[in-house]
């Protein structure tokens, strides 16, 4: 079942377009990385799921039914430009925040002493906002988005700001909400928290979605075949089934080859051919592509084939 | 609560809990009493104090005879113009007036030497004497005795009266409507300018710190303007309902010292309405002293027969009115740019419409208040709101002023509208550099 459905979005400002024909689904419980370089369209995405923004046509679906006004408590939302009101105290502010999602005052209240007594700062509740630390503002802000205990939670860029151990802390909250049964969308350019973090991505590049799916299996489908050998002994060469495409020999006498093997050949085959060319293996490991590495590969293919499209 | 209810409630309290609400709240309704207090205070040393100054005349044959009353003392220096310029330098006398020898039928070359340049007050007051003088001569040499001359002066003093439709009859005077005019426009107009500032900072704000997409995200931006706008009304109302009252308070509590106080001037309007019947008097011996000067007397009258709570809920209608139509704008404006100082370029155009409206108010409405110009100004929508407030205070058909406020409901209406469609793209655009096209543009777009 998905929480969120994405039919064939479309959404220009004027003649720039900012989203094509988008389709997407996001699974419930899911942590979804939303993928893309700047100005790729995710932030109009967000922003249309919000109802901050309108699309032009095109359908979201929320539990399979129609994005609607009362679905404003269902989501939490943490914008990449984070604010609060510098001379509003702590308390009053998530207070406020909490109303407008639609909690009562009493539950808000009560909810507000839980989340700061979870990160300690009970004091913080008569502070100005401006009086707090940077860190300390992103942990309000972290509480205000999912306060309401939201169950679609979209952060954009939630790390930025945080120290490693505050982002840590974040990071751990995110998986608890997550096994309380939210689904958490995520869009970030910071691909180590997404290969950590997620289960699905989706990229978006020119207003349009060129991949997605479930993390492993995108993975998968990207696999450069490569393997990185080390080994000890005579020199590997190449056949009709493996390409050497690059072998030095370390200080401590251990070889680091690199080898691709064609598609129709197996990770046990290249074993089974090393293992007879008397050579004895110290390491073998196959090269799996990050993220990061499918992200450069897909932006930059599509710049590149769009430009002589163009 | 609705979620507008929300934004106007925090709208509210924000501003209401700051220090400089308070001060400001507290300070300038002390201050008014202490100007007023002040200002009587002075007058009625000045009266104690007022001596009367002499003033030499140089009369070349004219035979003008100047009466002393109680401000000048006239003193003729039987000398030329020399040795009376002479004698006034080393005087203490305030002025010199000479009159050269002229023809009755075309007076000219008369001239006031002045130690200080003398008040347009006093210039016309000795016009008028030699006037009236040049005329009892003209007179007289037309053969009129000098004792049908003097039966001809007479002192009146004129009482306006206005006569409702229903044949009502109350006092009225130019001066208090002129005061009430002037006050009423005053304050629309500072108050407009002053709390639609307040918006436009408020929009500022929570752009600049970037929580207005959190807010947008739970509020329409059209909620959220409209709250914002709401509160700061709110606001500026329970600041002007504190000042009235304290005003009023403080007020009486400095006018009783001076031996002014609402109930004297209660009892002066009951024995006045005695008077005439040939009546008169009280127990209070200041009262006595009051009613013995029929034109304190008129003007308590005048002061009472204020229809209050018509001009109080008019005032009321055109300041929250003027302030929608205001305010709105200025939440715009608020939302195209980043800081304050861009706001420059944009707040002029609104400003613009209020200061022709008190401009205008000033030079139309107050000397001609039913006069064309002062008909357009107090009808369309944007001077409306600062224009009818002084028409009012003249007495402005019914016809008029409704249609003025049928008027400023649609323009208010309008600019909400105008303003909310800018205000909802502009809230999230940063750092565009943003004219007059880009807001027509935002206007257009559909969000």
């Amino acid at each position: 079942m998905n929480i969120l459905t994405a039919r064939n979005l479309n959404k220009s400002f004027h003649k720039n377009v900012a989203l094509k024909d988008l389709n997407l689904e996001i699974p419930k419980q899911s942590i979804f990385g939303l993928l893309g370089p700047n100005g790729a369209g995710k932030s109009t995405f967000i922003r249309i799921v919000n109802q901050i923004i309108h699309s032009d046509s095109g359908q979201i679906f929320i539990n399979e039914k129609p994005l609607a006004p009362e679905h404003i408590g269902t989501i939490g939302y943490l914008p990449e430009e984070r604010g609060l009101y510098k001379k509003m105290k702590v308390g009053d502010q998530l207070l406020y925040l909490a109303q407008l999602k639609g909690l009562s005052k009493k539950e808000a209240k009560t909810r507000i002493k839980a989340w700061l007594e979870r990160f300690e700062a009970m004091e913080w509740l008569d502070k100005k906002v401006e009086d707090l630390s940077k860190g300390m503002q992103q942990k309000v802000q972290f509480i205000a988005t999912v306060m309401h205990e939201p169950e679609l939670i979209i952060l954009d860029e939630p790390f930025s700001g945080f120290d490693p151990i505050n982002a840590n802390l974040i990071k751990d909250e995110i998986l608890a909400l997550r096994e309380k049964g939210s689904t958490i969308i995520f869009s970030t350019h910071r691909m180590e928290s997404v290969e950590e973090l997620c289960d699905h991505i989706a990229l978006i590049n020119k207003a349009e979605k060129i991949l997605d799916g479930e993390k492993t299996a995108i993975k998968e489908q990207f696999k450069s075949h490569i393997f990185e050998v080390n080994y000890t002994g005579s020199e590997i060469t190449s056949n009709a089934q493996f390409e050497l495409l690059s072998s030095v020999k370390r200080a401590d006498g251990v070889n680091e080859a690199k080898i691709k093997i064609s598609d129709d050949t197996s990770s046990n085959d290249l074993l089974m051919t090393l293992m007879n060319q008397s050579v004895s293996i110290v390491s073998f490991r196959e090269e799996i592509p990050s993220i990061s590495d499918i992200f450069i590969k897909l932006v930059q293919g599509d710049n590149v084939e769009n430009k002589i499209l163009a | 609560m609705s979620k507008i209810g929300l934004v106007i409630k925090r709208e509210f309290e924000s501003r209401v809990k700051k220090k400089s609400f308070l001060l400001a709240t507290i300070l300038v309704p002390l201050l008014f009493p202490a100007v007023l207090g002040g200002m009587v205070y002075f007058a009625i040393q000045e009266q104690k104090n007022a001596e009367q100054q002499t003033v030499y005349v140089v009369d070349e044959g004219n035979n003008l005879e100047f009466e002393d009353d109680k401000k000048y003392a006239f003193t003729n220096l039987n000398t030329d113009l020399e040795t009376a310029k002479i004698t006034f330098n080393e005087s203490e006398a305030y002025a010199l007036l000479y009159l050269p020898k002229m023809d009755l039928t075309d007076p000219a070359g008369m001239v006031l030497y002045a130690k200080k340049n003398p008040s347009l007050q006093a210039s016309s007051y000795f016009e008028n004497k030699i006037e009236s003088q040049v005329r009892d001569k003209k007179l007289q040499a037309s053969g009129i005795s000098e004792e049908q001359l003097n039966d001809l002066k007479t002192n009146i003093s004129l009482r306006a009266v206005n006569i409702s439709e229903t044949g009502e009859e109350k006092a009225s005077s130019a001066g208090v409507a002129y005061g009430i005019a002037y006050a009423f426009s005053l304050l629309v107009y500072l108050f407009v300018l002053i709390y639609g500032n307040q918006i436009m900072q408020g929009v500022i704000e929570e752009k600049s710190s970037k929580i207005v997409e959190i807010i947008v995200s739970s509020v329409k931006p059209f909620q959220l303007m409209l709250g914002k706008v709401i509160g700061v009304a709110s606001v500026g109302l329970l600041q002007f309902t504190i000042w009235v009252v304290l005003i009023f308070v403080l007020s009486t509590a400095v006018l009783s010292v001076f031996g002014l106080n609402p109930a004297d001037m209660q009892s002066a309007q009951q024995s006045m309405s005695g008077m005439s019947n040939g009546m008169g008097g009280s127990d209070q011996e200041s009262v006595e002293a009051i009613m013995s000067n029929p034109e304190i007397n008129q003007m308590m009258q005048i002061v009472y027969d204020i229809p209050y709570v018509y001009y109080l809920s008019v005032f009321i209608f055109f300041f929250v009115s003027g302030y929608l139509l205001y305010g709105a704008l200025f939440a715009a404006v608020g939302s195209a740019v980043d800081n304050v100082s861009d706001a420059q370029q944009f707040t002029l155009p609104i400003t613009l419409p209020m200061i022709i409206g008190f401009f205008g108010t000033f030079m139309f409405v107050m000397p001609e208040p039913d006069g064309n110009v002062s008909f357009w100004l107090s009808i369309i929508p944007f001077t409306s709101p600062i224009a009818m407030m002084a028409r009012v205070a003249f007495g402005v058909p019914t016809w008029e002023l409704i249609l003025s406020m049928v008027l400023m409901v649609v323009g208010f209406l309008l600019t909400i509208w105008i303003a909310g469609r800018v205000y909802r793209i502009g809230i999230l655009m940063h750092g565009t550099k943003v004219n007059f096209k880009t807001l027509v543009k935002w206007m257009r777009t559909n969000a």
